[in-house]
């Protein structure tokens, strides 16, 4: 196998190196000049195998190059001790081979230069030269990454100990310049050695040696003297030029970042004319949105941590810069998926929310992405102007998340006209999700939507959830339960739609309304209870305010429950019958508290023509009767003859529900309607309401001759009636009632425990409890109480 | 020591959003041995909410909750403590003292625990102690405009009951608390 072979290669070339290493050695600790330089070339010369992977090679390399440090040493030594350093560079040129020779001539030259007897950039420039009679790519890579490292401390700077009258860091920089360049060459050539099949693997072996390649570029970035200008004038130029020019998509994705990542943030802010210029000349498969996207990061970072910086940022103009940049690229490259040229503009929005976070109209811009104006670029629109590839979608999701993170603010994205828009690129499923994202952000920031028209563009932005697309109903596909979790969303989120101006929330309730109404009778019942009930807690606060409440026209209380009435109506089309039944009796409590009498009728007619029409379940129809009596029960507003019609309305129902002891219990409830706290205005109503529980009693009377009929019914159930029964007789008792009287709760005990004698099951708790009650009222020191309970004579105490 | 959570009247998304947040922070799942509800929820989504705060979860039915199945009124027996639970909007008038004692009797209850006025009350009758833990999430109710957000803790220890009451006011938490005690020997005896 090759890898094995490989293995065995590097063994046997390694283990050559080592031994010549050793000779060498040895010569060098006898001072055998001759003999050190033998088995150095010797030691050498395996670099010169072509049958090792990169990989490989480097290892070899590496040990190769660690032994040439005790030769370079020497080399010091031995020009201090008296040898000439001219001589001594000549001598290596004997050297056999080509390789082994400049490597020794690379080692010696460093030295020389260290000498100062001839100027350094003489010794670097003739290197540099030299080196290109090896073109193998991999050999030569190595050689030039050898020089490279052993005359990088020797390079002459401003101030260094080095710097002649003729030298200057020019010319350092001109041989780290020309190093990289030939190298570059080499590492590109790569590209084309071998066959086509074997692209992959040749891909993959120079990325491994792509480090020795960008070294360059790091110690052009540490050189001293490398200061904006010359940067900007001849350091990028010619490092752009070979990137340009080599044509090789590798290099010019590697060598971009390179720069990008080398050099510093101020340097690239001041040329990003440049830079930016340079992309468009890329090749066409260069992932231009790495690069791009890697520099407005670090510009972005830039920003962060230096805000002395920001004015430059506005000074050079950086974001139009940018956003013309990735305009041309989106132009030049036709075949950009959709998703690629989403994620430019994502990043030009990252960068645009970190620096000019203050600059809104940067933001909308930024959001103006017509990819309809690329063309072809975007094929990815189906019919209906959508997106249909799942990546754009999931970019432009992130792109429209970017500022509701960095804001956390909905109001200031309802501001950003283009947002809408890009929405609109997104299909129905992706559409509603980012929806909920924007609900959430609300919920979760506490955000107020305080204005009329910011309640319309939220509505327009979630218009996803609040109706079906036309021409859509996608009631099969979607989940029952993600259906009402996003309604319910919809529906929490009214609450922060609120502003404290009673004529401005009017306005919001009204918008809300009209966007609220577009959803059909699925999503009615989940929207409409929260904008009622927000619009109940308004008519109560104009209540309490100021004394004009005709200065507008839509906002007063009738106004405004008006408008629930005709919105509550909607519910009860669609079949929530029993909702829109609780929201009337409601509603008919905030007229109430807001006197207006006939209105408070009204929703009470509504209500109890829901009852008798749509409410047909006995259950739903004992729970609904319960709701009417205790709203019932509260009103004050009515004159004597609307609460007396409404109050007989009540009781009829009460003697028609299906099961008797429901009956007994509604007519025996409705006897609260006929008390009448102080100063109220009712009917004989303290006669009416023992004729209400005696009739309750003669219900429970026909339910006990129905149990004792059929032998073993529960009958403790409607011994529990007359108990309860004997309660209210109580209750009235205790209010002052005049016509209860201690011979009416005798009797009803007397009854009482005949039927519970009767009984198997014995007494019960609960008559054992209120006779426990009774007595402890009688104890009562209270003279009033226990009189009252001294007029039932209770021998029958048990 | 047996902590009972008990609230009510939350109304989402109905009358409010969710539970205030501090509230929120303060209910850690583990530390509650059970919930009792008054109801009006009103939807699964606080349902599941709670069960995650502790598995053992009483709920009866209010006016407004989507789940219909929830029942009218619940007894249920901790420690010592029998507790009735029912939401209020049966117990007519609304809010009355004499006709929350009449069904308190009827449950036979020494705690008997109720909603719909979203007031937070706590007494004690010649029938037991009445509990209202008001609204956890401060919805306003037609009786009752003015709501802070409130909701209880008892800690059931032998034959004594303390009760917690948190209620947030302007934003800050605050908590008060009341003690009852029963007689050992009690007509509801187990």
């Amino acid at each position: 196998m090759i890898a094995d072979d490989d293995e065995k290669w590097l063994a046997a070339a390694t283990s050559a190196v080592k031994q010549n290493a050793f000779y060498m050695q040895r010569a060098i600790d006898s001072n055998n000049l001759k003999d050190a330089l033998k088995f150095s070339a010797q030691m050498l010369g395996e670099l010169r195998t072509s049958k090792l992977s990169p990989h490989k090679y480097y290892e070899l390399y590496i040990r190769a190059s660690d032994e040439l440090r005790s030769l370079e040493m020497f080399f010091r030594d031995e020009t201090a001790r008296g040898c000439s350093i001219a001589e001594l560079y000549e001598l290596v040129q004997h050297a056999g081979n080509i390789l082994p020779r400049l490597y020794l001539l690379c080692t010696i030259g460093s030295v020389y230069i260290k000498s100062k007897d001839v100027a350094a950039k003489d010794i670097l420039k003739d290197l540099v030269e030299m080196c290109r009679a090896v073109q193998h790519p991999l050999r030569g890579l190595f050689l030039r990454s050898y020089l490279a490292q052993v005359t990088r401390d020797k390079l002459p700077s401003i101030g260094s100990e080095l710097e002649g009258d003729t030298e200057t860091h020019m010319d350092a920089l001109e041989f780290v310049l020309q190093n990289f360049t030939e190298m570059n060459k080499l590492w590109v050539r790569m590209q084309h050695q071998g066959p086509t099949r074997e692209k992959e693997k040749r891909e993959k072996e120079r990325n491994e040696l792509r480090d020795l390649v960008g070294k360059n570029l790091h110690i052009l970035g540490q050189l001293e003297g490398v200061d904006l200008v010359v940067y900007r004038d001849t350091v990028l130029p010619r490092i752009l030029e070979q990137v340009v020019n080599c044509k090789d998509e590798l290099a010019q994705c590697y060598l971009m970042d390179c720069i990008i990542q080398v050099f510093p943030d101020d340097f690239h802010l001041q040329t990003l004319d440049v830079l930016l210029g340079a992309c468009p000349q890329l090749q066409p498969s260069v992932d231009i949105k790495t690069v791009l996207s890697g520099l407005m990061e670090r510009l972005s970072n830039y920003a962060a941590s230096s805000v002395e910086a920001l004015p430059n940022f506005l000074q050079v103009d950086a974001f139009s810069k940018l956003n013309h940049a990735i305009g041309k690229v989106v132009e030049a490259q036709v075949d950009l998926p959709a998703s690629a040229s989403v994620t430019l503009y994502l990043f030009l929005l990252k960068f645009t929310l970190h620096v000019h976070s203050d600059r809104l109209d940067y933001v909308d811009q930024g959001f103006g992405i017509k990819p309809s104006e690329h063309g072809s670029c975007v094929s990815q629109l189906s019919a209906t102007g959508k997106l249909c590839d799942d990546k754009a979608s999931k970019q432009i999701v992130a792109f429209l998340s970017a500022p509701l993170e960095k804001f956390n603010d909905v109001v200031t994205i309802l501001k950003l006209t283009n947002y809408p828009r890009v929405m609109e690129y997104l299909d129905h499923d992706t559409n509603k999700a980012m929806a909920i994202i924007i609900i959430q952000s609300i919920l979760k920031n506490n955000t107020r939507i305080a204005t009329a028209d910011e309640v319309d563009a939220l509505f327009e932005l979630i218009k996803g959830l609040i109706k079906d697309f036309d021409g859509l109903t996608d009631n099969d596909e979607i989940d029952e339960e993600d259906f009402q979790e996003e309604q319910n969303s919809v529906a929490r989120l009214v609450h922060f739609l609120y502003n404290d101006d009673p004529e401005e929330m009017s306005k919001i309730i009204f918008r809300i309304r009209k966007h609220i109404l577009t959803g059909g009778p699925k999503r009615l019942p989940l929207t409409i209870p929260p904008l009622v009930l927000s619009a109940l807690k308004l008519i109560r606060r104009m209540r309490g305010g100021d004394e004009n409440p005709f200065g507008d026209d839509t906002s007063t209380p009738q106004k405004i429950l008006q408008l629930l009435t005709e919105t509550v109506e909607v519910l009860s089309d669609a079949s929530a019958s029993e909702l829109a039944l609780r929201l009337y009796l409601q509603c008919a409590q905030a007229a109430n508290d807001c006197e207006l009498e006939t209105v408070a009728y009204e929703f009470f007619t509504k209500a109890y023509l829901l009852y008798e029409e749509e409410i047909s379940d006995s259950k739903a129809q004992v729970t609904a009767l319960r709701l009417i009596i205790g709203t019932l029960q509260r009103m004050r507003v009515f004159n004597v003859e609307n609460r007396d019609i409404l109050t007989h309305k009540a009781t009829g129902y009460s003697v028609k529900l299906l099961k008797k002891p429901d009956q007994c219990r509604a007519v025996y409830e409705c006897a609260h309607l006929y008390w009448a706290e102080e100063g109220e205005n009712l009917k004989d109503g303290e006669s009416t309401i023992v004729l209400c529980l005696k009739r309750a009693q003669k219900i429970a009377d026909a339910v006990q001759k129905m149990a004792n009929a059929s032998r073993g019914a529960s009958s403790t159930g409607s011994v529990s009636l007359y108990v309860e029964l004997l309660n209210k007789y109580l209750y009235f008792l205790e209010k002052g009632n005049p016509q209860v009287t201690g011979e009416t709760i005798q009797s009803l005990a007397e009854l009482i425990r005949s039927e519970t004698k009767k009984a198997e099951s014995g007494a019960g708790t609960f008559i054992t409890s209120t006779l426990r009650y009774m007595e402890f009222q009688r104890q009562q020191e209270d003279g009033g109480m226990s009189e009252k309970y001294q007029k039932i004579k209770m021998e029958w105490f048990e | 020591m047996v902590l009972v959570l008990a609230l009510g009247d939350l109304h989402v998304p109905h009358r409010a959003a969710d539970l205030p947040p501090k509230f929120k922070s303060m209910l850690v799942p583990g530390k509650i041995q059970h919930i009792i509800c008054t109801g009006n929820l009103c939807i699964k989504e606080i349902h599941d909410y709670l069960k995650t705060i502790c598995p053992d979860l009483h709920i009866v039915r209010g006016e407004f909750d989507e789940d219909a199945r929830y029942p009218d009124t619940k007894t249920l027996t901790i420690g010592q403590f029998k507790l009735g639970l029912c939401h209020g909007h049966q117990v007519i008038p609304w809010g009355d003292l004499d006709s929350l004692a009449m069904l308190q009797r009827q449950l036979d209850v020494d705690i008997l625990v109720t909603g719909h006025t979203h007031q937070f009350t706590a007494y004690k009758h010649e029938g037991g102690v009445v509990i209202n833990p008001g609204s956890a999430t401060g919805a306003c109710s037609s009786i009752n405009q003015d709501v802070n957000p409130s909701f209880v803790l008892m800690d059931i220890d032998g034959l004594r009951v303390v009760v917690y009451v948190y209620e947030l006011i302007d934003g800050e938490v605050k908590v008060d608390k009341i003690d009852f005690k029963k007689a050992s020997t009690s007509t509801s005896a187990p």
